[in-house]
């Protein structure tokens, strides 16, 4: 038995009774990490050793220490017949844009390189408390701005473990590989725009972002407010309906978190896709690019082996007794990345003033005439490029003199997007879906140094998943196959508030329907060579 | 419509309003991007909005978003918070004399 192929159901199944012990899985974890991982995220790198080129560089810190503790406990609860937890003994890792004490919870910036919180995020306690093993913290985009990792200060960034060469998506690009890598079977990120599903698309494993307020953001080093999402990282539908029960639910230290009672998650995958409405929408099939010059809109086709993979699934959700609802409008998801380009951007900049080099984090150490010299030096070294891009353009689009064309008109367009999945999912309306299936990204992924540093081409990534941030509402993606290049394909299931439970319902149907595809049997890249050196 | 462009001159006042001292590289880069992403959200000022629609903030109805009554929790450990200030004097976080420097300047 492999530590490789054991979900963390199995593992937490098998710890509680005591087939298998907590502190072996921690350094099972270990030892994966050691073979894969390479040298992790580090400020000022320069890369010398070429095999590096081969690793997948998911962690930013490792936390052995932690881990090991965490495991004894959970094996002495076992041996005193207590209850462990439901993820007893279960590695984790943490998408480092979440305080953990006794951690640094850096956000992949320079200016909080040096940031030892003194408190443990809600969703990492919960998680912790529910026995599960933090093993360390992973790699993102600085404060989660982008969407392929790159751009994070601690370099190397995260690799895809299909093919180093390409992204590993993003800002969970860390947890993604991690997952996929078979580092963890678990790992905790978040998803403002699509930084959750976009990865875990891109490297072939399960995310889900929950319906905002599901998890408490409270410990969570902010991006858009209104939008960021705690969330997991699976192997499978299975594993992340675990998660999430493990950490869902209200939290008096987030006053956005909601008061509606979590449901059980796992019951849910009990019921087959039978009589589940599933919408396939025409406006999901090709994404409204600008030009960056003029603005002019033209359309562009997704790939097309995504496309196709997105029917292949309808067909075999139909064919396992799911009511297929063809040409459900969503005629303002074309809307969703200019809308997003001013919202998340303006809570961006709001959250990032209170970086100056004054409370916590990055300082100057260059000599300053006074306190405004101080702010510019500190925050113009402390910030990377995109940092700085989003708070320039939340600024200007809060601005007084363009708020009414820009922000307040963005906030009616957000408005607009979720009525086209409220109106899809009324049950009294003419569509009445239970969930809406469309690809997770209009491409797989791409080259790494092929689309950073260009802002508007990055952020169109995300088109097929920033709607549901836009809507609060619940997005879950699954691996669908894989395109000629080796590469994975995710699939997307969108569902209404607080319906995460049909959402692993779809996703369990199509995994249980395409359990014999030729597909899941291709591991990744790092896993054969893995195979092959051992 | 053409799109707004920012100015290096309008770029400056943000960078300034920012609190960054940047390069003329970067800065360069930054006001490129900056415009290609105002060309981005054009369409924006065009698109006919529903009449009916009012604004949202959060997509979903924040369901827990009752203002929490304003009681003062102490932090279990305050100097665990001020530990991480750069500089602090007497259990304070401490910054360089504002006063002065505004006296320098003028």
């Amino acid at each position: 038995m492999s530590y490789l192929t054991l979900s963390a159901y199995e593992i937490s199944q098998k710890v509680k009774s005591g087939e298998l012990k907590a502190v072996e899985m921690v350094e099972a974890a270990l030892a994966q990490i050691k073979a894969v991982d390479g040298v992790q995220g580090q400020l000022d790198y320069q890369q010398t050793d070429p095999a590096q080129d081969n690793k997948v560089h998911a962690f930013i810190s490792i936390t052995e220490d932690i881990a090991r503790e965490h495991a004894a406990e959970v094996d002495r609860k076992v041996a005193a017949d207590e209850d462990p937890g439901l993820l007893a003994g279960v590695p984790l890792s943490v998408k480092d844009i979440f305080c953990v004490e006794k951690t640094y919870s850096t956000a992949a910036s320079r200016m909080l390189s040096n940031f030892v919180p003194p408190y443990t995020a809600t969703a990492v306690e919960r998680l912790t408390e529910a026995g599960a093993l933090v093993v360390g913290k992973t790699n993102l985009d600085e404060f989660t701005y982008g969407s392929s990792s790159e751009s994070s200060a601690f370099q190397p960034c995260p690799y895809n473990p299909w093919n180093p060469l390409h992204a590993t998506g993003g800002s969970s690009g860390g947890s993604a590989a991690a997952v996929a890598a078979g580092e963890t079977p678990l790992s905790l990120g978040t998803d403002t725009g699509g930084s959750i599903r976009q990865p875990a698309a891109f490297c072939g494993v399960v995310g889900l972002k929950p319906t905002y307020g599901r998890v408490s953001r409270d410990g969570l080093i902010a991006f858009g407010s209104s939008l960021d999402c705690p969330g997991p990282l699976a192997r499978d539908v299975r594993d992340a309906a675990l998660m999430l029960q493990a950490m869902a639910g209200n939290d008096p230290k987030d006053s956005t978190s909601s008061l509606v009672e979590p449901v059980d998650y796992l019951a849910a995958l009990q019921q087959d896709v039978r009589g589940l409405r599933i919408g396939l929408s025409p406006d999901y099939d090709h994404i409204a690019y600008p030009d960056t010059e003029t603005g002019e809109i033209s359309y562009q086709s997704i790939q097309k082996e995504v496309s196709q993979a997105v029917f292949d699934a309808a067909e075999a959700l139909a064919k396992a007794g799911a009511e297929i609802v063809e040409n459900v409008p969503m005629p303002n998801s074309r809307f969703g990345i200019p809308t997003y380009f001013v919202i998340s951007r303006v809570e961006a900049a709001s959250n990032l003033h209170r970086f100056d080099g004054v409370k916590y984090g990055f300082r100057t150490d260059q000599p300053f005439e006074d306190l405004n010299e101080l702010y510019r030096l500190s925050r113009a070294q402390g910030f990377g490029t995109q940092p700085k891009l989003r708070i320039l353009m939340g600024m200007y689009v809060s601005a007084a003199a363009h708020a009414a064309n820009y922000y307040q008109r963005a906030l009616k367009v957000r408005a607009m997007i979720r009525k086209d999945l409220t109106d899809a999912f009324d049950p009294r309306g003419a569509y009445r879906i239970d969930t809406l299936l469309t690809p997770t990204t209009p491409t797989t992924s791409f080259k790494r140094k092929e689309v950073f540093g260009n802002s508007v081409l990055m952020q169109y990534s995300d088109q097929m998943t920033v709607c549901a941030n836009h809507a609060g509402m619940p997005a879950l993606t699954i691996p669908g196959g894989l395109d000629p290049a080796g590469l994975p394909i995710g699939l997307q299931f969108i569902a209404n508030d607080f319906r995460e439970d049909l959402l692993f319902r779809a996703g369990r149907g199509y995994e249980l329907s395409t359990a014999d595809a030729s597909w899941r049997q291709v591991k990744p890249l790092v896993l054969r060579e893995q195979e092959v050196n051992k | 419509m053409t799109p707004e462009k920012i100015t290096p001159e309008l770029f400056d006042k943000l960078v300034e309003l920012a609190q960054f001292a940047l390069d003329p590289s970067e800065k360069e880069y930054l006001r490129q991007e900056l415009n290609h992403q105002l060309a981005a959200v054009k369409e924006l000022s065009e698109i006919p909005l529903d009449p009916d629609i009012n604004a949202t903030t959060h997509g979903i109805e924040v369901q827990g978003a009752e203002p929490r009554p304003d009681v003062w929790v102490p932090f279990a450990l305050p100097e665990a918070i001020i530990a991480l200030a750069p500089e602090s004097e007497d259990n304070l976080v401490a910054v360089p004399d504002v006063a002065s420097a505004r006296k320098a300047v003028a």
